[in-house]
């Protein structure tokens, strides 16, 4: 049998280094497609066309299978995230404390819906299954840090000093 | 690392503990970090650093009233601290040795009575991320003693006696589940973590893997032991990044001490464990779906059998347990079966960790032994519904679970009870509604859930839960029908019966059970198109134009 052979690094970008050390660290097994596509979205943002075909080919993974497993997955994002991040939990705790009132507010005065980014790329506007502190509801992650007991008039206020930066 | 070896290590341990007169222990966990205990921890330690006594700033996991925080326990006195922050240091540390602080002094001796606790017994007493913490509370003794002096048989004896079940929800008898892999046969097998809380509404899991995560390890350990596997898997989902964190350093801690690798205890026994990060599926949770995901699938769960038992993970007999199930296990070895089967009610024994949230007064995780009345969680331990509203419902078991109403408070927690009253146990997740809260949108709300994470493999799940959705959209803005209703319930019977895992089986239990409770409610909807708690937007009526 034939000796399989990674393809090169896409480009030189240092990130595809890391990228290829937790593939290497797995011995390139395919059950190593999850782990390595947190891996590329932890350094990239998001998972892109080039990134999934080279994840892909180096797992000797069918490229539908790659792309079944990212579209799959909630965690992974086809798309780039904007300079700022407003995540607002939509978990149980959140909805029953008014995070839904908190969302259409977000919603209105971004001009976006969620999962979406503003045309200037400034802020994306995403909606998170439970971050696990529901003891605080409702909770948004301002560029991933928790607010608790947050108020819409809170969550304006730190999306107006996002916008003007 | 032999056991008297850990013993006198232990030792050692304490008489360095001994040299401080005073502990201050800080928590922290993500709701008390979200309100600054980390400005909070550098203020005590540099307080302290400056007043020349001798104290121990110690951060730890979660203490549990979340709701009071940032928390500070000042040891060994004892005494409770609540909304302290960072400007309070001083004060604290100045007060060591004397009268405490008295506007910060917390009264939740109610809160804590009533709460008995093996799961959670080190949660704000150890820091996580260091191992001698753990060790010093007996950690590690179980797994030794089971090595050393325990058959494989034995421990599985000792579990089965206790009468733990699964706390993930099921609540399949643990030492059944055990013995069923410890006989399957093969040379590899695996012991599988699931600590994909996917549950929106409940934190447990993450607590405990962030606040004492030795402990779920010596539970793998042991599990692994008592059923012959050598490699270990914890499942984490990727939204708790310090569950992973803390987890990675305690996995290589206990490497270094000896406590996983080859010939633990200079035994023939091996083990290791591996941490395999979710991506956010709520279907993940699901045994086989959640094996499909380790091996790097999509996460569609596969019908049984055959069981994950018999042909798990890569195919091979794999264990799989909740985070909550392996972290009852050490102390049943440590203090024995009849130790825990004495705890609980008849057929649900120990204790369950719940998340309790939502329109309540002491939001947090509390402990409690099972057979414990609803009522007393949510009035005594809870503090009740905050003044100036009703309580209307309780919802249990996430979007698999039902709500409960005021009339069925009085009824005690256990698997079999809730499952009479149409919900389920479910991982723990407590969540209190009051009268602001309308419950044929609570149901959407979940049916919703349920559709968005259906994996779409089975139709009845897939098709089911959309139309579920349509026909909740329906009345929630005043155009459904009474025949939709009908629809609606015969709807439910068929997800119910004819989906292939437990999230469509399970997806029509927050209809259900809102249908049994609080059909009144959707009727109004219906009949007089109106929302009785004002969250639903009823559409204006369409005139009919003849």
């Amino acid at each position: 049998m034939p000796v399989f052979t990674p393809p090169p690094l896409p480009s030189d970008d240092k990130r595809w280094k890391i990228v290829n050390g937790t593939m290497r660290k797995n011995g390139f097994a395919r059950h190593a497609l999850i782990e390595t596509l947190h891996t590329v979205q932890s350094a990239f943002g998001y998972l892109d066309d080039d990134s999934i075909r080279f994840v892909a080919r180096s797992l000797r993974v069918p490229l539908s299978q790659a792309y079944g497993v990212v579209t799959f997955y909630h965690y992974f994002s086809l798309k780039p995230p904007g300079r700022h991040t407003m995540t607002i939990c939509a978990g149980t705790a959140c909805y029953i404390k008014g995070a839904d009132d908190l969302a259409a507010a977000a919603v209105k005065r971004l001009g976006i819906q969620q999962g979406q980014t503003t045309r200037d790329g400034g802020i994306s506007l995403m909606k998170a299954r439970c971050v696990g502190a529901c003891s605080r509801a409702p909770v948004v992650l301002c560029d991933g840090e928790v607010a608790g007991e947050v108020t819409e008039e809170q969550m304006i206020e730190q999306l107006e000093r996002w916008a003007v930066e | 690392m032999t056991i008297e070896e850990l013993e006198q290590l232990a030792k050692t341990i304490g008489q360095e503990n001994d040299k401080y007169d005073f502990e201050v222990n800080v928590c922290m966990d993500l709701a008390c970090v979200s309100q600054g205990a980390d400005r909070l921890r550098e203020a005590l330690a540099k307080a302290a650093e400056a007043c020349g006594k001798n104290v121990l700033v110690r951060r730890t996991g979660c203490m549990g009233p979340c709701s009071s925080g940032p928390l500070v326990r000042v040891d060994p006195e004892e005494i409770l601290y609540h909304h302290v922050n960072a400007g309070h240091a001083e004060a604290i540390v100045s007060s060591l040795g004397g009268d405490p602080v008295p506007e910060l002094q917390c009264d939740l001796n109610e809160h804590f009575d009533k709460q008995v606790r093996v799961v959670l017994e080190n949660a704000g007493y150890i820091d996580p991320e260091k191992i001698d913490d753990y060790i010093v509370r007996d950690g590690y003794k179980a797994l030794l003693t089971a090595l050393t002096e325990m058959t494989p048989n034995g421990v599985i004896h000792r579990i089965t006696e206790s009468g733990l079940r699964g706390r993930g929800g099921g609540g399949y008898p643990t030492g059944l589940k055990w013995g069923t892999v410890a006989k399957a046969v093969g040379d590899l097998k695996y012991v599988v973590c699931n600590g994909d809380e996917g549950d929106p509404g409940a934190f447990m899991d993450r607590s405990v893997m962030e606040g004492d995560p030795h402990r779920v390890i010596e539970g793998m350990a042991i599990a692994a032991y008592a059923v012959g596997a050598s490699k270990g898997f914890i499942y984490v989902r990727a939204e708790y990044p310090v569950a992973v964190a803390r987890l990675t350093t305690a996995l290589r801690e206990a490497r270094r001490r000896g406590l996983l690798g080859n010939g633990i205890c200079n035994t023939p026994f091996n083990f290791d464990v591996e941490i395999r990060l979710g991506a956010g599926a709520f279907v993940c949770g699901e045994e086989t779906a959640l094996i499909a995901s380790i091996e790097g699938r999509r996460g569609t769960p596969k019908p049984r059998p055959p069981y994950p038992a018999v042909s798990g993970l890569f195919g091979k007999p794999t264990l799989i347990n909740n985070v909550e199930t392996f972290a009852n296990v050490a102390p049943i070895i440590r203090n024995g079966g009849k130790w825990f089967a004495n705890m609980g009610s008849e057929r649900s024994k120990g204790t369950k960790v719940f998340a309790l949230t939502g329109k309540i007064a002491n939001t947090g995780l509390v402990e409690v032994p099972m057979g414990i009345k609803l009522r007393e969680i949510i009035e005594v331990i809870g503090g009740g519904v905050p003044a100036g509203h009703a309580f209307k419902a309780v919802q249990t078991g996430g979007p698999s679970g039902g709500c409960i109403p005021a009339e069925m408070l009085d009824v005690g927690v256990s698997y079999d009870a809730l499952v009479r009253l149409g919900s389920i146990m479910g991982s723990g997740g407590m969540i209190v509604m009051d009268d602001t809260s309308c419950m044929v949108n609570v149901a959407r709300f979940f049916v919703e859930f349920c559709m968005t994470e259906s994996c779409g493999k089975c139709i009845p799940c897939r098709a089911g839960t959309a139309q579920m959705y349509t026909l909740l959209s329906r009345f929630c803005t005043g155009t459904g029908t009474m025949e939709d209703l009908d629809l609606l319930v015969g709807l439910c019977e068929t997800i119910k019966d004819a989906s292939l895992c437990g999230l469509g089986m399970t997806a029509p239990n927050p209809v259900l059970s809102t249908l049994k409770y609080f059909r009144d409610e959707y009727i109004e909807h219906i009949v007089h198109k109106r929302c009785p708690a004002g969250v639903c937007k009823m559409e204006a009526p369409v005139e009919v134009v003849a």
